[in-house]
């Protein structure tokens, strides 16, 4: 009886692990390293372990090439990659470049948008990451009134 | 307190487009405040989460360069009319905040 009562704490404890699993594969935790990097190389260091995109022109990205604000820049982004495991947007000159980033599971489409803030005019980069690798393409954004300080 | 995020869903098929507005002042840390000159402490969203029917559908991670009152949007396939979506974010002070909407 003690026996059989332990296998089967043993068990809801190993099915408790399993079922907890995909979702922290999912959902990684939030990287601050990254978000803390001050230059777009060490940004995507931190959260790829490499800085080498490969530009792609599967990946489209939507920016305005005048941002009259800086505060407010919508920036879209859409592949049509295959397999795409996140999609990063980096701005080169902001303090620190790493603006956000997206964690795409299967199912979801690679194609989202969102507002950032700009300090100056920049290059805007998408970084892709997909099974085979990581991808990019850039634009360029100017601003007029910068939207980080006061 | 009522959800201060917004959040539409269309459906088109099975794909759901979802565009979600939630406020939150993004303060980026190196605002100051133009009466006292002190120096406006950084608060910002750093997770947000969209799950469906309890499966995680989106997880974005944010810095301080996104936009004060945050807009998002994005898609995803296998969704039907009667799903349950659920939105939620976390910030740096440990605040957060969810809802949820029912597809269709």
């Amino acid at each position: 009886m003690q026996l059989s009562r332990r296998l089967f704490l043993q068990g809801s404890v190993a099915l408790a692990a399993l079922l907890a699993i995909p979702r922290a594969l999912v959902a990684a935790a939030w990287p601050e390293k990254a978000f803390a990097s001050k230059a777009a190389s060490e940004a995507m260091t931190a959260l790829f372990g490499t800085d080498q995109a490969t530009p792609s022109s599967a990946i489209s990205l939507d920016a305005p090439e005048i941002a009259e604000n800086g505060a407010v820049v919508p920036i879209s982004v859409e592949t049509t990659l295959e397999n795409v495991r996140s999609v990063s947007i980096v701005v080169e000159k902001n303090p620190r470049p790493l603006a956000v980033s997206f964690e795409i599971p299967p199912g979801t489409l690679p194609d989202v948008a969102c507002r950032i803030k700009m300090g100056q005019t920049s290059q805007v980069m998408a970084v892709v990451k997909t099974d085979d690798g990581l991808f990019s393409a850039a634009k360029e954004v100017k601003v007029t009134i910068g939207g980080c300080g006061g | 307190m009522a959800s201060k995020i917004k959040v539409k869903v269309k459906l088109k098929g099975d794909v759901a487009e979802v565009k979600s507005l939630m406020l939150h002042p993004m303060e980026t840390g190196s605002r100051k405040d133009p009466d006292s000159g002190a120096t406006i402490p950084v608060h910002h969203i750093t997770e947000l989460t969209f799950l469906n029917n309890g499966e995680t559908v989106m997880a974005v991670h944010c810095s301080t360069a996104v936009s004060r009152d945050p807009f998002f949007s994005f898609s995803f396939t296998g969704a039907k009319a009667g799903d349950t979506l659920e939105v939620r974010w976390v910030d740096n002070k440990g605040e957060s905040d969810s809802v949820e909407t029912v597809l269709g």
